[in-house]
């Protein structure tokens, strides 16, 4: 294919950038939005068409544009890399990406920086193309940065209400710390293999391992996992994720939930080679995934604010990918990504589309009744709730199936976790659902007036997602994946070399996960439909309520161990540049002042004195150059 | 033609110089006249010019000669704009004492 062509990919997004952040004001909201959709399609069109030329000749693409960095013995280029991996990435980034853009026409028509909203959306989809195509470390890194910028961009998007700066800060800073893992990460590998070119790392570790090279690799896993952690939103880092919800709604659905999330796994997915080599850190990965998954589901249970649900959703997902990521399943994490693309941005469009509806409100306790409604809306949310919790045949059962098997053959406790996480999830989102859907609308009459189905600008991504979602796991179907398949070539340690049998166990344990499945659907209706019980206030919960309400107190422990210390000693910093530094350099200027104030009296405007004085001076010079020798 | 220094002997140049530089200089400390000021400072430059000139023809090197040159003409525009700002002033105050001259003052 013509490099111009994967140059043009690439760089359509951000002339759609240039163009919206410049001239959005003066062509209008209509051309904005038209062209901000329009380069997200043409990538993605752009993207099919590079996806079928690769399936069929199984060659990566590689765009070299110069030579970046050159030193002796070490040269980083500047290249873009098309293999299996990134161009999955680029079609559900674009893919999903054009609905979403489409979708945000509409939703976001009323507001007055639409053209800003068009921008940083593009821009965000850029620096996520370079994230994913980079070939190496350092080009990864720029759009890693690049979509945390646009993430916080987005995020502060209403930037006049303090809270949502808040949580728009919250999310750029908990990124800034994994984004130093990434750093030191790379610097390890630098230093060890003295490249950074994923090609040549994969080339270089042929030929084996030396011991201590094995010791450094363990340490910039490490350190890249933690970056992994903050871009992905696991333990401990994941506390930004709920809070970047202060985001309009496609925001969340495109970036906190489908895309930039799942940079994480795409990183350590594309350093598969590495990883395989340090088990320790892979177990750390699992069990750290494993917790996250309870940890956010368990929170799930009593949000009351639809996109919190949503949230907490997506992370403990996203927990369950790292579970798979740690025991090496990386396909199946690759797999769960993409079906927990499809659902997650459906539920969290449909979540804007009932937003919309009843003019901004997100709490859940004030919806209900919104199915006759809103018809579209409901099915495809259902649908969506059902692929989540994992009821077959819809996509999410296939890939959390397959991470829950991997589970069971390798860590029996993790199985344990990710099951119960699992339930949880079919609870909590059947629960958003029937609170949500269901019964009878509780909120205000004027609210009532003003529900509508949204226009087809928003239903239409509804419905292609929710198609997408049911079909969605015929990609990787158990037995015979064609994405184990595709993505052999890009993982080293491949499943489809050794392909796992259907035996009676795994029937055994699809049976098991979808009764767990169904006994959380089975709680929530029984909750919710027939005693018709409305979720407490947090201020009135208690007990195990209360604790999970205030998500384990976590915000509060990180303020208490990170932010007050760090308060505590800037207000002493403070103090103390106050009294010594500032009361010396203000010193010194009250002692020059008052000297020249003293001094100034001299200049009495007496010639005649000035004359003496000069005279004077004149002799003593003479005396002491001439005389006094 | 016999060497005026001869006669007279270096020293007895120095002696003047010195007079007439010392002259200069008690004129400008103790007289309170602008024009007798400068007329001080005019002493005091061709006590100078005595100097160079003696050493000139006491060292036979014509380059003291060319500085007194120089000075003269310094000394010349000096005067020029000296005595012109001097007119100035005393058009506007109506005297040249420097003891009224204070709109300098710190």
């Amino acid at each position: 294919m013509d490099t111009n062509i994967l140059l043009l990919l690439l760089i359509v997004p951000f002339i759609g950038f240039l163009i919206n952040i410049f001239f959005g004001k003066t062509i209008g909201k209509n051309l904005s939005g038209i062209i901000g959709t329009l380069t997200i399609v043409i990538s993605f069109v752009i993207s099919v068409i590079l996806f079928l030329q690769i399936k069929e000749t199984q060659e990566p693409v590689r765009l070299h544009l110069f030579d970046w960095i050159t030193l002796e013995k070490f040269k980083i280029d500047f290249a873009f890399y098309f293999d299996q991996l990134s161009v999955l990435w680029l079609l559900f980034v674009t893919g999903i990406g054009s609905l979403i853009h489409l979708y945000s026409t509409s939703y976001m028509k009323e507001d007055e920086n639409f053209h800003k909203f068009f921008a940083y959306l593009n821009l965000f989809v850029f620096f996520m193309l370079v994230l994913v195509t980079g070939s190496n470390l350092l080009i990864m890194f720029i759009g890693w940065e690049g979509v945390g910028l646009c993430s916080y961009l987005l995020i502060g998007f209403w930037y006049q209400n303090q809270e949502y700066n808040n949580a728009a800060k919250k999310a750029f800073i908990m990124n800034r710390v994994g984004d130093l893992g990434f750093l030191i990460g790379t610097f390890i590998i630098a230093y060890s293999f003295g490249t950074v070119d994923f090609m040549e790392l994969r080339e270089s570790l042929s030929g084996g391992i030396a011991t201590s090279t094995l010791a450094l690799l363990g340490c910039a896993n490490l350190a890249l996992f933690i970056a992994a952690t903050g871009k992905s939103a696991q333990l401990p880092l994941y506390t930004w994720l709920p809070d970047a919800m202060a985001g309009p709604t496609p925001v969340s659905a495109l970036i906190h939930a489908a895309t930039m999330v799942t940079a994480g796994i795409f990183m350590i997915t594309r350093l598969n080679f590495l990883f395989d080599l340090t088990p320790n850190v892979q177990h750390l990965i699992a069990v750290v995934g494993g917790l996250t998954a309870l940890v956010a589901a368990s929170i799930g249970l009593v949000q009351n604010d639809i996109k919190k649900v949503l949230a907490y959703s997506t992370v403990s997902q996203l927990g369950l990918m790292f579970m798979a990521l740690g025991f090496g399943a990386y396909e199946i994490a690759v797999f769960h990504v993409i079906t927990h693309a499809f659902f997650k941005a459906c539920l969290f469009l449909g979540s804007g589309s009932v937003i919309h509806a009843i003019h901004g409100e997100q709490d859940m306790r004030h919806m209900g009744g919104l199915k006759n409604v809103m018809k579209i809306t409901y099915v495809t949310f259902l649908i969506s709730s059902l692929a989540i919790s994992g009821i077959p045949p819809f996509s999410g059962f296939f890939s959390k199936d397959e991470i829950l098997m991997v589970a069971f053959h390798e860590n029996i406790t993790l199985w344990v976790i990710g099951s119960l996480a699992s339930i949880m999830t079919a609870f909590y989102m059947f629960r958003l659902l029937y609170l949500t859907f269901f019964n009878k609308f509780r909120g205000t009459e004027e609210q009532k007036h003003h529900l509508h189905e949204s226009p087809a600008a928003m239903t239409m991504p509804l419905i292609i997602l929710a198609v997408l979602a049911i079909v969605g796991g015929a990609i990787s179907l158990p037995g015979s994946s064609w994405l184990n398949t595709y993505l052999a070539p890009v993982i080293l340690n491949n499943a489809a070399a050794h392909p796992h049998h259907l035996g009676t166990t795994e029937y055994i344990l699809m049976g098991v996960a979808v009764i767990g499945a169904l006994i959380g659907i089975g709680i929530a209706y029984s909750k919710y439909i027939k005693k018709q019980e409305l979720p407490l206030n947090d201020n009135q919960s208690n007990g195990i309520h209360k604790v999970l309400a205030n998500s384990y107190y976590i915000d509060n422990i990180y303020n208490f161990l990170i932010i007050m210390p760090l308060n505590i000693l800037g207000n002493f910093f403070k103090k103390v540049t106050e009294v010594i530094i500032s009361g010396v350099v203000f010193g010194f200027a009250k002692f020059a002042d008052e000297l020249s104030y003293q001094g100034k009296k001299a200049q009495n405007g007496n010639i005649g004195l000035y004359l003496f004085a000069f005279v004077i001076g004149v002799c003593v010079i003479i005396y002491y150059l001439f005389i006094a020798r | 033609m016999e060497n005026i220094l001869q006669i007279i002997g270096i020293e007895n140049y120095i002696y003047l110089a010195v007079l007439l530089f010392s002259i200069g200089v008690f004129g400008i400390l103790y007289r309170r006249n602008a024009i007798v000021m400068f007329m001080s400072i005019e002493i005091m430059l061709n006590a100078a010019n005595l100097l160079l000139v003696a050493f000139s023809n006491y060292h036979q090197d014509g380059s003291g000669q060319v500085f007194v040159f120089f000075t003269m003409a310094v000394a010349a525009a000096e005067v020029a704009i000296g005595l012109a700002i001097l007119v100035a002033i005393f058009r506007n105050v109506g005297s040249i004492d420097i003891d009224k001259l204070k709109n300098l003052k710190g």
